[in-house]
């Protein structure tokens, strides 16, 4: 692929710079480290700006309504506004919450939302930790952010908090197993945990044909663990306020809704590298000249139109009836998947192709 | 390998860092106090009444329990997945009695209604 | 990477382990403890991946500060008790408690003795995940299936517990 990368050229423009003036490889590596992780930060940032946007007009388009429409051209400022509102309102801690774990809360669920994005492949070259285990660091590192949900629903000392941190964590916890069998199929048929082994496998058939109940498996339990779409029992707003985001104001609020959306766009970045090719271009159309990070970014910007839908489209499920659900179908159906998957592949085998 | 971990180390600590900045640069720009009621435990514009941290159902431990025991399935789960294509058909069977074996105690789980929200 | 950053790293996890455990048990809210004990699991998980033991610092993080602190949790929240603010206290068996750590330390000193810590040969393997597969799915087959057998019947026993407390109420 003869595709100039851009960011790439960067990397290596900066680091050939770093040698030139003499630093040591120590130095080298640390800057370039924190270089990917500035670049992952503002791409967390702009992307939650712009989905914040897309959001509120994706729902106006399906509600029929306007949507924003007043700070510049159609309401394309209105997040930014939105934004330096925010940093200027009050700081309200209440009087009765547990004071530690109500702040250590906010900044708690930003930890894991940030760290996933270090085994994404944003495209080709474009990874900033290309782990060994990388799919299962994701597993693991989006495992730990119930905890932000259980500290904030507990340490705000608010009925509506806590009811709604526990139903949070109970639906995380209930759909993460199904989200990370799901990806287990891939895994088998890669034969690595390797994200770049990952997307390199795909070059000629993505996997969401193979796995296509996989991808579904995963698209219905990412929402539950995105607590959006019809999923969004933590946070009903007709029965439990504004569940474990009650009590928090201002820029602590806006630290957990940032968090929501860089998880959005994990979430999505994951699917994309997973099921749907990566950062390959779709099939027949490599000939383009275009970067295979716009590639990975058209189609992360795809699964994220489908989530809105999904989102906009259907009615809350009950919370019973969201239990029964993912404990009752997903994961017995993933796990056939993970069965019927293994065979597939035996069969493959001995057949010689 | 470490070299790896090292740049997750880097993010880590951006990942620390970058909260307690944005909410300190808030704190120079925010109004300091605000009235008195604002710091009440909200519950829709009436005094909160009792105790909110109260004992809850069973239901959430049971859920939580079945939960720990599929996650150690995953650990397992994982690195044969990694390998399933090298190891043969014996592996496959033994993960197959693996799995089995843990979907007996989820079939107990199921029938004694611990997957029942009530 | 020099060895002096990772030197570094290793006593900021320690440090935030060892301080982490301290809170466990000196901290009276019994939510605090539990949340400084992720806190020290996820201190451990660090030492793991200084060890080049990657794999299992990702399980570490996964099965401990993800499943088992929504457990210990949700037992918290399921225990029946006054004010939570005063729910982890001291109690009288603090100085036979002491002993009997004292004996444990003793114990685990006595085998840090034994332990040759000489530096490794070679740097841990890199694909350590598919050496643990092959492990596990050869030599250890055994274990291994005792391991689904032990889980099924923890499951099975705290579902008859838990069902007992429903029942009793």
């Amino acid at each position: 692929m003869e595709n100039i990368n851009l960011f790439v050229l960067l990397a290596n423009w900066l680091r050939q710079w770093l040698e030139g003036v003499g630093a040591s490889p120590d130095v080298i590596e640390v800057v370039m480290d924190v270089f990917g992780t500035v670049g992952a930060l503002v791409f967390i940032l702009l992307n939650a700006l712009i989905l914040v946007l897309l959001e509120r007009k994706a729902a106006a388009f399906f509600q029929q309504r306007y949507g924003p429409n007043r700070w510049g051209p159609k309401g394309v400022f209105q997040t930014i506004f939105d934004s330096l509102k925010l940093l200027s309102k009050e700081d309200i801690i209440p009087k009765a919450v547990d004071k530690w774990v109500f702040k250590i809360a906010a900044y708690l669920i930003f930890i894991p939302a940030i760290l996933v994005f270090a085994v994404i492949p944003f495209g080709e070259g474009m990874i900033i930790s290309d782990l060994n285990i990388g799919i299962f660091y994701f597993v693991a590192v989006a495992s730990t952010a119930t905890l932000a949900f259980l500290m904030a629903g507990w340490g705000s000392n608010n009925k509506y908090s806590l009811i709604g941190g526990m139903r949070s964590v109970a639906q995380m916890v209930s759909y993460e197993i199904p989200l990370v069998f799901s990806l287990v199929g891939v895994v088998m048929l890669t034969g690595s945990m390797k994200m770049s082994a990952i997307v390199a496998a795909q070059t000629k058939v993505w996997f969401i044909l193979p796995q296509f109940l996989a991808f579904l498996v995963y698209f219905i339990a990412g929402h539950a663990e995105l607590n959006r779409g019809p999923f969004d029992m933590p946070e009903g707003e007709q029965e439990i306020v504004a569940g474990p985001y009650t009590e928090y104001s201002g820029m602590r609020w806006a630290l957990f809704f940032l968090a929501e959306y860089a998880n959005l766009v994990a979430v999505c970045s994951i699917a994309t590298t997973m099921f749907l090719g990566g950062w390959n271009p779709i099939p027949g159309l490599g000939f383009l000249p275009i970067p295979t990070y716009v590639w990975f970014v058209l189609k992360v910007y795809f699964m994220i139109m489908l989530f809105m839908w999904t989102r906009w489209t259907f009615p809350r499920v009950r919370i019973d009836h969201l239990m029964h659900f993912g404990w009752k179908v997903l994961i017995p159906v993933s796990l056939v998947n993970i069965l019927v998957t293994g065979i597939g592949i035996k069969i493959y085998q001995w057949m010689g192709w | 390998m470490l070299q790896q971990y090292a740049g997750i180390g880097a993010m880590l600590i951006i990942a620390i860092v970058f909260p307690i900045i944005v909410i300190a640069i808030s704190s120079i720009v925010r109004p300091k106090k605000a009235a008195k009621y604002k710091y009440e435990t909200y519950e829709c514009g009436l005094e909160t009444q009792g105790e909110t941290w109260v004992q809850f159902k069973t239901n959430y431990f049971m859920y939580a329990l079945v939960f720990v025991a599929f996650d150690v399935e995953t650990v397992f789960l994982y690195p044969w997945a990694v390998k399933f294509m090298s190891l043969g058909t014996f592996a496959f069977i033994e993960m197959f009695i693996f799995i089995a074996i843990l979907v007996i105690g989820f079939w107990y789980a199921w029938k004694e209604g611990a997957l029942e929200w009530n | 990477m020099s060895d002096a950053v990772f030197t570094v790293a290793f006593y900021v996890f320690s440090a935030v382990t060892v301080l982490a455990a301290l809170g466990v048990v000196l901290k009276k809210n019994l939510v605090h403890s539990a949340l400084l004990l992720i806190l020290a699991f996820v201190g451990v998980a660090g030492i793991y991946v200084l060890l080049q033991a990657d794999f299992i610092a990702a399980v570490q993080i996964l099965v401990y500060a993800g499943a088992v602190a929504i457990l210990v949790a949700f037992g918290v929240m399921l225990t029946k008790r006054g004010d939570i603010r005063e729910s982890n206290l001291a109690n009288r068996q603090k100085w036979p408690a002491l002993f009997v750590v004292a004996g444990v330390f003793a114990v685990i000193y006595a085998l840090l003795g034994q332990t040759n810590w000489g530096p490794l040969a070679a740097a841990g393997p890199e694909d350590s995940v598919g050496i643990l597969a092959t492990l596990m799915l050869t030599d250890f087959v055994v274990p291994f299936e005792t391991a689904a057998i032990l889980l099924t019947v923890a499951m099975l026993g705290a579902i008859v517990i838990a069902k007992e407390v429903k029942n009793s109420k």
